[in-house]
C-alpha cells in the first residue's frame, strides 16, 4: 500500500512539473520575481553582494515553490482533475502530498541553479554542502507545504494568490533575507522568529560560513518539524471539501 | 449471483439536505445496472459515496468485496469511474492522459503505452493521439474520458452520465461502446436520465427519484408494471370514421378509442377482439392494414411509478 502510495505521489509531482511549471505565473513569480531582486540588490550594492547571497536563495525558495502550489489545487478542484487523482488508487494525503513535491522539485531546480550561479560567480567554495543541503531540502518542501496550505484555505484561484502574498512579503522584509533578524525591533523580531523563513536564512548564512543567530541544528529542526505542522492542517481543509 | 455492488441503507446528507435517503440494492457481476432519475434525484452523490469521493452519513456498500468505509483504496484497484464532467488534463495529450493514469493505477511500464494506444484506437482517438486534451471535441473528450478508466482493466465501470451534452452520432457511438463492454463481461453501474438510453442498455435499472429508490428490475418487468390491460391498435386500408363507436358498440365492457386514423381496444380476450374487428372491416368493404399489440413503454412505467412528468428528465439536462 505505501509504496503504491509513493509511486503515485511520484507521479502526480512528475505530471504536474510537466503540466504547470512552465506556465507564467510559475515562470514570474518562481523565477523572474526572485531574479528581478537579485538584480537590484546587485546593481545597488555590488561590492557587498555576497552578504546578500543567504537571502536571496532564501527568497527564491519561498517563491519558486509557492508561486504554482497556491494556485493548482484550486485550480485542480476546479477543473474536476482533481477527482481524477482522487478516484485512483491512492490516498488523499498521497494526492497532496504529490502536490507538494512538484512545487518543491520545481522549486529545488530553480534554487540549484540561483545557488550554483552564485558560489561559481562570487567564489563562494567555503560553502558547506552537507548544511546547506539540511536547510534547502526540508525548507524548499516547507513552503511548498505552506503554498498548498494557503491554497486549501480558500476556493478560488485568485484569492490564494492574494493570501499568499501576505506572508510571503512579510518573511521578506521581517525573517532576514535584506536585514540581519537582529537589526529589528523587539516586536518585529518577535514576528521573525515565528516565521520559517528566518531558520532558512539563518541556515543558509551558517552554511556560507557566516555567524548566525540561531544554532544551526535549531534551524534544521524547525524546519523539520513545520513540515507536519502545515501538511497535517492542509490535508483536513482538504478532506473537509470530500466530505 | 456474484455481486459486484451491495448497498444496505445507504444515505447521504448534505448541510440537512438528504440526498440519498437511506437506499439499498444489490448489482450483479456482469450486468449493465441502471440508475435511472430526473436530476437531484441523487444519482451522481450514490456514484461519489461509492467510488470513495464521499463519505457517507448511515448505511453501508462494499464494492467488489471490498468495504467502502475501511477498503476503498483496494476496490479502486479494480474499478473504473467516469464522472459527469470530462476531467482529463488540458495540457496533456490523448496519449499522455492515459498513460498518466495507467502510471498512477500501476499498469507495468512495458504494457502503459500499448495499452493506451490499443484504447486510442478503440475510442476512434488514434490520430488524434499527440493532439492536446483541450483541443479535442465535447465528443473526444467523453471518448477518452472513458477510455481512462478502462487502462487499468477494472472489472466495474461507473458511469455517470455518459451522453450528456453528446450529439446524436457521439451517444449512439458510446451506447455501442456501453454494449461491447457489456459483452466483455465488466459489470456497468450507469446512471442516466434518459429513459430510452437505459431501456436499450440496461439489464436492469433502479428508478430513483428525490434520493429514494422507488422500483428496481428489468426493464421488461417495469414496463410490465405499467400495462394495466392489454391493448391492440388497428387500422384499416380505408379510413372508416364511425370504426371507433361501432366496434365499441360490438365488444361491450371494451375501451375503444380512436388515435387518428387508428382505433386501440383495450382488454378483453384477443382471439374475440380480432375476429370482430375482421367481420367489422369485412362488412364495411375494407380490410385491416396493420394490427399491432401495444406495449408499455419505459417512459409509461417512469409516470406510473414515480408519478412524475417524463418532461423532468429531459428538461432539467438538456437532453435530447
Amino acid at each position: 500500500m505505501w509504496y503504491e502510495n509513493l509511486r503515485s505521489i511520484y507521479y502526480i509531482a512528475l505530471k504536474d512539473m510537466k503540466t504547470y511549471y512552465l506556465k507564467p505565473p510559475a515562470i514570474s513569480w518562481g523565477i523572474v520575481f526572485p531574479v528581478a531582486w537579485i538584480l537590484a540588490f546587485y546593481l545597488r550594492n555590488p561590492r557587498n553582494f555576497e552578504e546578500l547571497v543567504p537571502g536571496l536563495i532564501a527568497m527564491t525558495i519561498l517563491f519558486s515553490t509557492t508561486a504554482m502550489e497556491v494556485v493548482v489545487i484550486n485550480f485542480e478542484l476546479r477543473l474536476g482533475s482533481l477527482e481524477r487523482l482522487l478516484l485512483a488508487p491512492v490516498s488523499l494525503s498521497g494526492v497532496l502530498f504529490g502536490k507538494i513535491l512538484g512545487g518543491t522539485i520545481f522549486g529545488l531546480m530553480i534554487t540549484a541553479v540561483i545557488t550554483l550561479a552564485s558560489v561559481l560567480s562570487l567564489g563562494l567554495f567555503s560553502v558547506n554542502i552537507i548544511y546547506l543541503l539540511l536547510i534547502l531540502l526540508p525548507s524548499l518542501l516547507v513552503f511548498s507545504s505552506l503554498g498548498a496550505l494557503l491554497c486549501v484555505l480558500v476556493k478560488e484561484v485568485f484569492e490564494a494568490q492574494t493570501l499568499a502574498n501576505l506572508p510571503r512579503f512579510l518573511m521578506v522584509f521581517l525573517c532576514g533575507v535584506f536585514t540581519p533578524i537582529s537589526n529589528l525591533p523587539p516586536v518585529l523580531k518577535q514576528i521573525g522568529y515565528i516565521l520559517p523563513l528566518t531558520y532558512t536564512v539563518d541556515g543558509i548564512k551558517q552554511s556560507f560560513g557566516s555567524v548566525g543567530d540561531i544554532a544551526i541544528a535549531i534551524d534544521i529542526l524547525v524546519l523539520f518539524v513545520l513540515i507536519p505542522i502545515l501538511i497535517l492542517p492542509a490535508t483536513r481543509l482538504l478532506a473537509r471539501r470530500f466530505v | 449471483m456474484v455481486k459486484a455492488i451491495e448497498v444496505a441503507g445507504l444515505t447521504k446528507a448534505y448541510d440537512g439536505l438528504v440526498a440519498v435517503d437511506s437506499i439499498s440494492f444489490d448489482v450483479n457481476a456482469g450486468e449493465v445496472f441502471g440508475f435511472l432519475g430526473p436530476n437531484g434525484a441523487g444519482k451522481t452523490t450514490t456514484i461519489r459515496v461509492l467510488t470513495g469521493l464521499s463519505r457517507p452519513n448511515a448505511g453501508s456498500a462494499r464494492v467488489l468485496g471490498y468495504n467502502i468505509s475501511s477498503e476503498i483504496v483496494k476496490a479502486k484497484k479494480s474499478f473504473g469511474v467516469v464522472p459527469e464532467q470530462s476531467n482529463m488534463y488540458d495540457e496533456l495529450t490523448g496519449l499522455g492522459n492515459l498513460v498518466f493514469i495507467g502510471q498512477l493505477y500501476g499498469v507495468p511500464s512495458r504494457e502503459r503505452q500499448p495499452r493506451a494506444e490499443e484504447l486510442l484506437k478503440t475510442f476512434g482517438l488514434y490520430e488524434r493521439k499527440d493532439s492536446k486534451f483541450a483541443t479535442y471535441s465535447r465528443g473526444m473528450k467523453r471518448a477518452l474520458t472513458i477510455a481512462a478508466a478502462l487502462v487499468h482493466k477494472p472489472r466495474l465501470l461507473f458511469l455517470d452520465e455518459p451522453t450528456v451534452g453528446l450529439d446524436v452520432v457521439a451517444a449512439r457511438s458510446l451506447r455501442a461502446i456501453i454494449k461491447r463492454l457489456k459483452e466483455s463481461g465488466i459489470t456497468v453501474f450507469l446512471t442516466t436520465h434518459y429513459l430510452e438510453e437505459a431501456d436499450n442498455l440496461c439489464n436492469r435499472i433502479a428508478l430513483l427519484v428525490k434520493g429514494k429508490i422507488v422500483a428496481i428490475d428489468t426493464p421488461a418487468s417495469l414496463k410490465s408494471m405499467a400495462e394495466e390491460k392489454p391493448a391492440l391498435e388497428v387500422s384499416f386500408k380505408v379510413p372508416l370514421t364511425k370504426a371507433a363507436d361501432e366496434l365499441g358498440r360490438r365488444l361491450p365492457g371494451l375501451a375503444v378509442v380512436r388515435a387518428d386514423d387508428k382505433i386501440r381496444i383495450y382488454g378483453g380476450d384477443a382471439d374475440v377482439v380480432l375476429h370482430t374487428i375482421l367481420g367489422y372491416a369485412t362488412e364495411n368493404g375494407t380490410q385491416v392494414a396493420s394490427v399491432s399489440s401495444l406495449k408499455p413503454s419505459l417512459e409509461d412505467a417512469f409516470v406510473k411509478l414515480t408519478g412524475l412528468s417524463p418532461l423532468v428528465m429531459v428538461a432539467e439536462k438538456g437532453g435530447r
